[in-house]
């Protein structure tokens, strides 16, 4: 065995051993390097009560109200399973829509109202020109664009 | 080495390889200037508008090849540190230090763009989720790779001190690649993947792939023009270089 190959099996050997360990870590870590709990997961009790903490899901249709002469808006996050009465009070960002991805920071109260002190949008990975949009729409297509990706 | 093979183990001389850089340091420069002038052309003025986020989408023409770049660098950057541990050579580690800056500053390119990109967007310049922490880290391993070289005098100690930090960093690229995979991340999900259909306009998709291979035409142009200063500086007493210095002048 020549040095050089005793050199390559320490380098191969000592990467493997760091990629095992970071698989460990990083499967000990799971839940924690999640952005946010879903509504499933808030409902299944996995969020922290009465701390504050991030909702993601999408906003469902026909649901946002806005209460007048205030900038507080109603709406519920949906992750199709379950669904969370979001209230929100300040500027949305340019993307926030109906059934458009978003995640809202805050907490949830007794009432089971989720008060958000920042509402994110999330951005899907769907690039497209409007005229394709609306021709996907009318043929009721835009939700089979990308079969396997996770609701949000 | 028998004389049916090429001998690869030429070009891992310094002095055989430094004019050998200089004449692909020259044919990617003009490839570069040519795919990146055409590709900034097809992004402002080709591209059609994007149907949700308008015109501010056009900047992805630049974060993604960035964010691309930042990750490919690193494993090349990692894949010479395993060469020069393993072989010994000492062009190996030169290839690093010269990929190193330009690496950093295509993570940085990434952050940066994402940031201008995520204010309006998402509504926040900057998120702790595990996309943008990963590459963040990655712009720290650069960093972290050239600060430790440049700390120790005797080159071939830092050398393999270094390539160690390259290795062991090399975890952090699956991870940036697989984050919106493995966790919920405010940052979306790939859009190009490799076992399904690509979820952008073609004119887009074709308008990114040209500024990535522009980027790439790039990246060998800087490096391979940075390696000859960096074997310029570390073989300066051998007799090739003196030879050289005294030819010029």
């Amino acid at each position: 065995m020549k040095a050089r190959h005793k050199r390559l099996g320490i380098v191969i050997v000592a990467l493997a051993a760091l990629g095992l360990a970071t698989f460990l870590v990083l499967n000990a870590l799971e839940g924690n390097l999640s952005y946010f709990f879903s509504p499933t997961e808030v409902a299944d009790g996995k969020a922290p009560p009465n701390h504050v903490f991030r909702l993601g899901g999408l906003v469902e249709a026909g649901s946002v109200t806005r209460e007048q002469g205030s900038l507080t808006v109603n709406f519920v996050v949906t992750d199709m399973a379950k669904s969370i009465t979001v209230a929100y009070s300040g500027i949305l960002p340019d993307l926030f829509a109906e059934g458009q991805g978003v995640i809202a920071q805050g907490r949830l109260g007794p009432d089971n109202v989720f008060v958000a002190e920042e509402v994110l949008a999330k951005h899907d990975e769907t690039y497209m020109p409007p005229e394709v949009a609306s021709a996907l729409e009318s043929a009721g297509k835009m939700g089979e664009r990308h079969p396997g990706s996770k609701p949000l | 080495m028998s004389s049916r093979f090429i001998n690869w183990f030429k070009f891992s001389s310094p002095a055989t390889f430094y004019p050998l850089a200089r004449k692909i340091s020259v044919v990617s420069t003009v490839v570069a200037v040519v795919l990146i002038a055409i590709g900034l052309y097809m992004s402002f003025f080709v591209a059609p508008t994007d149907y949700k986020q308008g015109e501010g989408y056009r900047i992805i023409f630049v974060h993604v090849p960035a964010s691309w770049m930042s990750m490919f660098i690193y494993l090349v950057m990692a894949g010479w540190a395993a060469l020069g541990l393993v072989f010994n050579t000492r062009l190996s580690a030169m290839m690093a230090q010269a990929l190193a800056p330009t690496g950093a500053m295509f993570a940085f390119l990434s952050l940066w763009t994402g940031s201008f990109w995520g204010k309006p967007m998402w509504g926040t310049w900057w998120v702790w989720d595990a996309r943008i922490t990963s590459e963040l880290i990655l712009l720290f391993l650069y960093l972290g790779y050239m600060a430790l070289r440049s700390a120790i005098d005797d080159p071939r100690r830092g050398d393999r001190a270094s390539a160690i930090l390259l290795l062991v960093g090399v975890v952090n690229v699956p991870i940036i690649y697989y984050s919106v995979k493995w966790w919920n991340t405010l940052h979306q999900g790939s859009t190009i993947r490799m076992n399904q259909e690509t979820t952008m306009e073609e004119t887009m998709l074709l308008t990114m792939l040209i500024m990535t291979l522009g980027f790439w035409a790039y990246s060998i142009a800087v490096s391979m023009a940075r390696v000859r200063a960096v074997i310029l500086e570390r073989e300066r007493s051998a007799n090739w270089v003196r030879e050289l210095a005294e030819g010029r002048t």
